[in-house]
């Protein structure tokens, strides 16, 4: 079993503090949705977690089993079993999406021990089956006049095919169809089991339909304010957010006026 | 007033290297009008790069004796690997300023397709070389370089595809630069007839460090009503040439030509890649790609000339600067007064890999004409740091997301290199010069 621990972080984007003071443990076997309105810290969460360039950590502590994330370049997180399914993927011009992916498996393998040709094209095939992807996405460049549904079945597919450890989405649900939703969802289920742990970051009650949780938490003002089970979601999409607002005595849920 | 310039070789000696190649009259006489021009007609001024204390007048040697190639196996590794040994049917290797091997398949031969270099198609096909040879294209007095030229010619190849014949198979040349002492003064001309098809790749490779000579290329297409060429260059000539590269295509009515340039030398370059749409509905297609690096200079200019009613021309530069390197991309589209309906369009964008790099992106719209369309766009920047950022959240590092960034920069045009081979050397030079 892996753990992410993450204590007390607070985090800065242009010296504007946007997290302050967050404290989660995700184990691996674990799905855990963070849910609240927006501009409450969600996405920023994500970013900070994978090293976003923009993102300052300026207190607190992640760790993944005892290892200090915060001294790590990217890579290096990605390679410690980090992964995050970005809300605005980048588009990379003249990159094929499986010359990426296969850099990408071969990154976290020894030189010499490179995933072969053959193998990987099994993989890659079954894979964008498995997520009802045309063949052709293979062969186009990363992201690359993608769709906003394209993007995103496209960092499950990622996702699928690198395997980590603990992975991050970041409303991966935002724009998808019903059908889109239903597809993403079931590559999530796939990966679901002892070796992988989940944050699914979304607005909407709607992708939990499909992803059951194992809890969930509510962020406001940049720090997570109430953590419960599966049932909270439902009760927030029932009831909305006041009430926790009412019950923590908060006026204003976003970071800005915190 | 003008200055003589004192040039390397003397009438007399240009006169004697006319004689023992057995050259006729009219190209001694153009040797013997060009020397003389050339000590009066000033440089060429490349638009943002001063060229006056370049090099490009002296060099150890005119010419330099090598060896001819009796088979491919004796060609050097590197070579070799440029070639697709078993398979390419058509072929042209020049060793210096020797040419070292001719491979021409039966199937050219008997639709009458001329390929051979350039000395014996002066002798050999004199008519049609001097109907084309810097006439329609370049002209000998254009400056001091291109008289330079056409007095020192001492290389290059002549392609002719007569009317309406297809060549399927590209035609490949290799210019092997494996002598320090060596100057290149290499015309090629290639003449597509009318409603003819060639696609023609080039590779010039020094397999030498460092070279003392002279690099002064010119090279013309003239394609006739309706034909199509396709014109592939792989340039990798050593540190220590001065090269002035000048392919230059003139096309007729309802020509079109396709320019797919992977500019790498390590020299310091001038560049001029021009196009005249000289017929109604002529189109041109003009991509390159170039890495600078070193204390590299370079001035890459591409223009497309709008001559003809509904001509069309698409410039697209893509170059990588890294250390020290100094370039200069001029991006050029001039339409013409009468050519109605002409499109020009154009993107260059640099990429930056150093603080010390330098790097200039001009594009110009010169239009003489109102009912036109013209469009421009140009960048210099860096490797953006959130694809960078996305490529090394899947684990990948640093240096290979920016391996990939570039190699993906450059791709549009070493994917459109015709002939697989060169492609692969192309995306290998690239390798070795951005890592």
């Amino acid at each position: 079993m892996s753990t992410l621990v993450i204590k007390d972080l607070h985090v800065s984007i242009e010296d504007k503090e946007i997290l302050k003071g967050l404290n989660l443990t995700i184990n691996t076997n674990e799905i855990h949705a963070i849910m609240g309105p927006n501009g409450t810290g969600k996405s920023t969460l994500a970013s900070a977690i994978m090293g976003h360039p923009k993102y300052e950590v300026t207190q607190g502590t992640i760790e993944i089993d005892g290892q200090n994330v915060l001294e790590m370049e990217v890579d290096e997180r990605a390679k410690a079993g980090l992964f995050l399914a970005m809300q605005y993927p980048s588009e990379i011009s003249g990159v094929t999406n499986a010359d990426f992916i296969r850099s990408a498996i071969n990154a976290r393998r020894e030189e010499g021990n490179e995933i072969s040709l053959m193998k990987f094209i099994r993989e890659l095939d079954k894979t964008m089956d498995f997520l009802e992807m045309d063949q052709d996405m293979a062969q186009r460049y990363l992201n690359e006049g993608f769709s906003g549904g394209e993007k995103k079945r496209n960092e499950i597919l990622q996702l699928m095919m690198i395997k980590p450890t603990f992975a991050i989405l970041d409303e991966i649900d935002s724009g998808l169809d019903i059908d889109a939703l239903k597809v993403v969802a079931k590559g999530i289920n796939e990966m679901r089991g002892e070796g992988f742990g989940c944050i699914a970051i979304t607005h909407y009650q709607r992708l939990l339909n499909y992803i059951t949780p194992d809890h969930v938490h509510v962020m406001m003002q940049g720090k997570v304010v109430k953590s419960g089970g599966p049932e909270l979601a439902q009760r927030l999409e029932a009831e909305g957010y006041d009430w926790i607002k009412k019950e923590l005595g908060i006026e204003d849920e976003t970071v800005e006026q915190a | 007033m003008t200055v003589e310039t004192k040039l390397a070789l003397s009438a007399e000696e240009v006169s004697s290297f006319s004689q023992s190649n057995n050259e006729p009259t009219w190209f001694a006489n153009l040797r013997a009008t060009a020397i003389e021009k050339a000590a009066e007609l000033p440089m060429p001024k490349p638009d943002k790069t001063n060229i006056t204390k370049w090099n490009f007048i002296e060099f150890p040697a005119h010419t330099v004796e090598s060896e001819a190639f009796n088979s491919l196996d004796e060609l050097p590794a590197e070579i070799k690997e440029i070639i697709d040994i078993e398979g390419q049917e058509n072929l042209y290797i020049q060793r210096n300023n020797t040419p070292a091997f001719l491979k021409v398949s039966e199937e050219l031969q008997s639709q009458g397709v001329i390929f051979t270099d350039i000395l014996t198609a002066v002798r050999e096909h004199g008519d049609l070389v001097q109907k084309y040879f810097m006439t329609e294209a370049v002209k000998v007095d254009e400056h001091k370089l291109s008289a330079y030229h056409a007095a020192l010619v001492n290389g290059g190849v002549f392609v002719y595809v007569p009317k309406n014949v297809v060549v399927e198979k590209p035609l490949q040349v290799v210019f092997i630069n494996d002598n320090e002492e060596a100057s290149l003064f290499n015309h090629v001309l290639v003449v597509a007839d009318s409603n003819s098809s060639v696609t023609y790749v080039e590779t010039y490779v020094s397999t030498v460090e460092q070279s003392k000579g002279q690099a002064n290329l010119i090279e013309e297409v003239v394609a006739l009503d309706n034909a199509q060429v396709t014109f592939g260059a792989v340039d990798v000539l050593a540190k220590g040439f001065t090269t002035y590269v000048n392919r230059r295509a003139h096309l007729k009515r309802d020509a079109k030509i396709e320019w797919a340039l992977g500019l790498m030398n390590d020299s310091d370059t001038i560049s001029e890649n021009i196009t005249h749409l000289v017929g109604d509905g002529s189109l041109a297609n003009s991509k390159t790609v170039v890495v600078g690096r070193g204390e590299q200079k370079q001035n890459f200019t591409t223009e497309i000339r709008h001559w003809g009613k509904n001509s069309e021309g698409f410039i697209l530069k893509h170059g990588v600067m890294k250390e020290s390197a100094q370039t200069i991309f001029n991006g050029i589209g001039k339409i013409e007064h009468g050519a109605t309906k002409a499109n020009a369009e154009q993107e260059s964008r640099v990429l930056m890999l150093s603080e010390n790099a330098r790097g200039d992106a001009n594009p110009m719209l010169l239009i003489d004409e109102d009912d036109v369309m013209a469009g421009h766009a140009a960048s210099v920047g860096r490797v953006d740091p959130v694809q960078l950022y996305y490529l090394m959240s899947r684990g990948i590092s640093k240096a290979e997301a920016e391996r990939l960034i570039i190699h993906g920069f450059l791709a549009p045009v070493v994917n459109n290199i015709p002939i697989e081979s060169v492609q692969a050397q192309l995306t290998k030079v690239i390798e070795g010069k951005v890592r």
